[in-house]
């Protein structure tokens, strides 16, 4: 669905955001993106739906550069998913809000009506229908922004730290919600250094430090590797620090998720007692 | 060095708080009562529109002298009654962290940043440098002086605004989600920061924060707050303990969410990771 | 966003920049009133190659000349309205003296343009502010002037956010006709007012909190001083400047002209 080759990427102020990175990211795949403040990550999701492009390498959306493309011809299949609501939200209404991808891209109007009340329905945001954006709270705003990109139903979903400024019963919502459009088909890509919240979605994890892809791999595996870990300005999940300290008792290292780290307890206290 | 004495005697006292913002229908706390004790570290969380951010602000005074409304009951800071004090009084006994590093710091270099407040307070020349010197120093951060404060890390830029209200020598540290736009490094080095603070000045700290995690080894006392009151409150371990703790969507660290879901878990909590391997070794 | 790059102040060390920036003022004046003051193109030329050095000095020539750059549009059109209505009112023919007359209009604007660069890329907006202070405008003014350019790039790095997310949702901010372009700029602008508004209460709740406006008379401990350095730059400016009415009173300047080829 989206390879990266070799794309290498210079900000006119001169920060050098990416050196030759690449990657391949197939169809249906639940990948996140981790590392630092600065490591380059949202530079390189920038690349998938055109807002830069390489300055070398290539990047190519199903078969197509991104060069031949604009943004929002390639917006269409990449939807893309900013970390602050507030940067987007403008319109009289929450059905408005939604309605205005749909509107740049040309649906027509029994689709948009559809298509609006579908990503009303899928968020639980249809009580505030007929309300301004401004007047709800940050989450809600959240919600808002995310259905507005999904509403066009884009085969690629990119949200960026979609976990800053979110509380426990918020994220185990989002959490949910991530997980259930990744079950649908939908390319999930996440971007975030939120590794508890990883660590209980299990997706592949791709490890990035200034500018560099470090490591690419199952969760189990990068989450409790100290070395990158450190290297990349995370902390071990708690679940791993915890198993780490039991490895004499003869439990596995590689364990991030409460669900897994439960059943190997549970098991471990029956066949003691 | 300066320092506050630890002793047991409360420095905020709130008593049958209530507070609705101008224009809305809404109260955003209802009838809070807290006392804090002089030289505590105090963890404020709770899902957010809680009231956490809005207690905070009547405990420096900018409820009600900034933002107005209809304000019951009192507080009192260091003996000041907020009602009758203004902010600017108040800030030398209580120091405000903002969630958001970018839009507390004014100035165009970390150094004048911290002299900020001790200007607008017309203290000698001679005093602010002296305080100067001591805020970068005990922050840590004497090497980024000079630099303007969008060329340094979000970690190192709520370091400086941490460092400016520190300079007003405040008995009372309030910070407001400081963390929320850190990585997980940057905030666990924070909160360093800010026990070191609560250890070895005796400095009073109210945190709001999401990231029990990383806080509950360092923080003598949880206060969760639910609908503008204040629903659970006591030490970590009671607190996390609490089932209700987990229904109303607090972040409780993994490890006791993982104690409370085992199948047969032993009487007492396992708080810390130290807890779960003696336990698992006993058996 | 490339307009401010001009006139951003970079933090380096010269003997330009620890000058006082109201004796920068001055100069800068004072090559504001020799411009004026001359209308040949030979004393212009001078002018403008004398701040040579001072760029030099600054280590700003990279940012200096980018500023130049920038002015290039203005500088073309300056010359060429000179040059028609020159042309028009000499009975339409393309003498050398409207010639001449159009370049020396053109490299007065230049030396303008470069000499109140110089000024803003070696003064630090701090400065700046203690200086507007220090002139006995209102502390308030001083502070706000202050911030205002400290907000600058952060306005800019948002305001380059919020089209990125609207580009993200299908704008096309370069589509349609005259009207429909202008209201493709508003998903851009109602976010950006909106979060103006939200920071500056933030700013002010930040403020009220460090005791803005708690005293009447604040201290000012980075209050600026004139140095020896400053006395001599603003003894050799006023020399220059007196010297210079002395010339333009009672001295003949070579006139240089452009030679110009007939057209037939």
């Amino acid at each position: 669905m989206i390879k990266v080759e070799n794309v290498s990427f210079t900000y006119p102020s001169g920060v050098n955001a990416l050196k030759s990175v690449s990657i391949e990211i197939s169809d249906g795949e639940f990948v996140a993106i981790m590392g630092e403040n600065g490591a380059g990550k949202t530079t390189l999701v920038k690349q998938f739906n055109g807002l830069l492009k390489p300055g070398e390498g290539d990047v190519y959306v199903d078969g197509r550069n991104t060069r031949d493309l604009s943004v929002a011809e390639l917006s269409k299949d990449v939807g893309l998913v900013f970390q602050n609501a507030d940067h987007q939200l403008f319109c009289e209404t929450v059905e408005d809000e939604i309605a205005f991808g749909l509107r740049n891209f040309g649906f027509s109007n029994r689709v948009n009506k559809k298509r609006v009340k579908w990503a009303l329905t899928l968020l639980d945001l249809q009580e505030y229908r007929k309300i301004s954006p401004f007047m709800l709270s940050g989450g809600e705003r959240k919600r808002v922004a995310l259905a507005s990109v999904l509403a066009w139903k884009p085969r690629v979903i990119i949200l960026d730290e979609p976990t800053v400024g979110q509380d426990q019963s918020q994220k185990e919502r989002l959490l949910q919600f991530v997980r259930q459009l990744n079950t649908q088909g939908n390319t999930v890509i996440l971007v975030t250094h939120d590794i508890e919240f990883v660590a209980e979605c299990d997706p592949r994890v791709v490890l990035m430090s200034h500018g560099r892809i470090v490591a690419d791999g199952p969760a189990k595996k990068i989450l409790t590797n100290p070395k990158l870990i450190k290297k990349t300005s995370l902390i071990l999940p708690q679940i791993t620090q915890l198993f780490f300290k039991l490895a004499d008792l003869g439990f596995p290292k590689d364990v991030i998720s409460i669900c897994e780290a439960k059943k190997l307890i549970n098991d471990f206290v029956a066949r003691r007692s | 060095m300066w320092r506050v004495e630890k002793m047991v005697s409360p420095i905020i006292e709130i008593d049958g708080l209530s507070y609705t913002y101008p224009g809305a229908k809404k109260q955003s706390l209802s009838n809070v009562t807290l006392s804090i004790d002089k030289g505590d570290f105090v963890t404020l969380t709770g899902t957010s529109g809680c009231g956490k951010t809005t207690l905070c602000r009547c405990l420096n005074g900018l409820i009600p002298h900034f933002y107005g409304g209809e304000i019951k009951g009192d507080v009192v800071v260091s003996n000041l009654n907020v009602r009758d004090h203004a902010i600017s009084e108040l800030a030398q006994q209580v120091g405000f962290v903002f969630q958001n590093p970018e839009n507390q710091l004014f100035a165009l270099s970390v150094e004048r940043e911290i002299v900020f407040g001790l200007e607008n307070l017309a203290l000698p020349p001679d005093e602010i440098r002296e305080r100067l010197e001591w805020a970068l120093k005990t922050i840590g951060i004497e090497a980024l002086r000079e630099r303007s404060p969008y060329e340094i890390s979000g970690g190192q830029q709520q370091r400086v605004a941490i460092a400016s209200v520190l300079a007003m020598k405040p008995e009372i540290l309030i910070l407001d989600e400081p963390t929320s736009s850190l990585d997980p490094q940057a905030a666990k080095n924070l909160f360093q920061v800010i026990s070191k603070l609560n250890k070895t000045l005796g400095l009073t700290i109210i945190l709001v924060e999401h990231r029990l995690d990383l806080l509950s080894t360092l923080t003598d006392r949880v206060i969760i707050m639910d609908g503008g009151s204040l629903r659970i409150e006591g030490n970590p371990r009671e607190v996390f303990s609490s089932m209700s703790a987990k229904l109303m969507g607090i972040g409780i660290p993994k490890i006791v969410r993982l104690y409370q879901e085992l199948e047969s878990p032993p009487e007492k909590l396992l708080f810390s990771i130290e807890d779960f391997v003696g336990y698992l070794k006993r058996i | 966003m490339k307009a401010f790059e001009g006139l951003r102040f970079k933090r380096t060390s010269s003997f330009i920049h620890q000058l006082d920036p109201r004796v920068k003022f001055v100069l800068s004046c004072v090559v504001f009133i020799l411009a004026i003051m001359f209308t040949e193109l030979l004393p212009l030329t001078i002018l403008l190659s004398v701040q040579l050095p001072l760029v030099y000095l600054a280590h700003v020539h990279k940012e200096w000349l980018s500023s130049l750059r920038s002015s290039l549009i203005l500088a073309t059109m300056i010359f060429l309205t000179n040059l028609i209505v020159g042309y028009v009112s000499s009975e339409f023919q393309l003498t050398s003296s409207v010639l001449t007359y159009s370049s020396s209009m053109t490299l007065r604007f230049v030396t303008l343009v470069a000499s109140f660069s110089i000024f803003f890329l070696t003064t630090s907006p701090d400065d700046l502010g203690l200086a507007l202070e220090q002139s006995h405008f209102p502390y308030e003014f001083a502070f706000a002037f202050t911030t205002a350019v400290r907000f600058v790039p952060v306005l800019a790095n948002e305001a380059q956010m919020i089209i990125d997310a609207q580009k993200s949702r299908g704008l096309e901010l370069e589509k349609g006709n005259f009207l429909k372009r202008i209201r493709n700029y508003l998903p851009i602008l109602i976010p950006l007012i909106v979060n103006a508004i939200r920071r500056s209460l933030e700013l002010a709740e930040a403020m009220e909190s460090r005791a803005f406006g708690a005293k009447e008379h604040r201290t000012n401990l980075f209050a600026l001083k004139i140095k020896m350095n400053d006395v001599l730059v603003l003894i050799v400016t006023l020399t220059i400047l007196a010297f210079s009415i002395y010339i333009r009173l009672y001295v003949q300047i070579p006139i240089v002209e452009i030679p110009t080829f007939q057209i037939t």
